[in-house]
C-alpha cells in the first residue's frame, strides 16, 4: 500500500512529530511504500540543520534524513511555512538577503502542490496534527 | 470503514465529542498519544454502537497507564496501527 504522512507538529513541541517517525519506520518495516512526508505548519522545524537536542534526545530532523536515504524516500516542507518561520535552503537565503540556511540534508523545499499531488497518488494520507 | 485517531487528553472534551459523533458503525477509533488517557477504565468513553477502540501500546506505557485500561479496549503496536490503516478505507486525525 502506498502511503503519505501530513506532519503539522513541531519536535520537542508536541509528541506528534515523533509518532510521525514512528508510524513511518513501522509503515517500511512492513514492506509497505512512503510517497511523501510533508512538514507543514510547525511542523517544518523537524527540517532544520540546525536543530541541537541533548544527546540523550531523539534528533528527528537526523533520524528522518537517514530514513530518507535508506528508502529514497521524499521529504517535502513547506516553502511558505519554512521561510515565515525561519528555515531557508540556500536558494531562499540568497532571494531574502539572509546571512546564512539551514534547511537539513535530504529535504527539500516547495509548495501545496505537493500535498495534493501525494494525496493523489497515496492510498493513505495520515496526518499527525499538533 | 474509517480510522479515527484522536490524540487529546479526555480534558479536551469538546474534541472527544466532535470525534464520538463522527463515528459510525464499523469504525475504530485508535487513541494515540495524549488521547491515551481517554482509554482509562475510570472514564468510560461513551461509543457508539458497532465502534470498536483501541489504544498505541507505546502512549499507554509512557503514561503508565498499563493497570488502568478500560476493559475492552485493546493495545495496538506501531505495526497495528499501520494495519488499521490498511483494515480501513480512510483515515481522519483528530488533534
Amino acid at each position: 500500500m502506498i502511503f503519505s504522512l501530513l506532519v503539522y507538529a513541531a519536535p520537542h513541541s508536541h509528541q506528534a512529530a515523533e509518532s510521525a517517525y514512528r508510524f513511518a519506520v513501522a509503515c517500511l518495516a512492513q514492506g509497505h511504500s512512503i510517497h511523501r512526508v510533508f512538514f507543514y505548519g510547525d511542523g517544518i522545524h523537524g527540517a532544520s540543520a540546525l536543530a541541537t537536542p541533548p544527546q540523550d534526545e531523539p534528533n528527528l530532523p537526523d533520524r528522518w534524513q537517514t530514513l530518507a536515504q535508506t528508502h529514497g524516500l521524499d521529504l517535502v516542507v513547506c516553502i511558505a511555512a519554512a521561510v515565515r518561520r525561519g528555515v531557508l535552503d540556500a536558494n531562499e537565503a540568497h532571494r531574502y538577503e539572509k546571512p546564512g540556511h539551514n534547511l537539513h540534508e535530504g529535504f527539500e523545499l516547495s509548495g501545496l502542490g505537493q500535498l495534493t499531488e501525494a494525496a493523489i497518488v497515496s492510498d493513505r494520507m495520515i496526518t499527525f496534527g499538533a | 470503514m474509517t480510522l479515527h485517531t484522536l490524540n487529546r487528553p479526555p480534558s479536551n472534551a469538546a474534541l472527544l465529542a466532535d470525534c464520538l459523533r463522527a463515528c459510525s458503525s464499523g469504525d475504530t477509533l485508535l487513541l494515540i498519544e495524549d488521547g491515551a488517557y481517554c482509554a482509562q477504565a475510570s472514564l468510560p468513553l461513551q461509543l457508539p454502537a458497532g465502534v470498536a477502540a483501541c489504544v498505541l501500546a507505546a502512549d499507554v506505557a509512557a503514561r503508565g497507564l498499563n493497570n488502568r485500561l478500560a476493559p475492552g479496549i485493546k493495545q495496538v503496536d506501531d505495526a497495528g496501527f499501520v494495519q488499521l490503516c490498511c483494515d480501513h478505507a480512510r483515515v481522519i486525525s483528530w488533534y
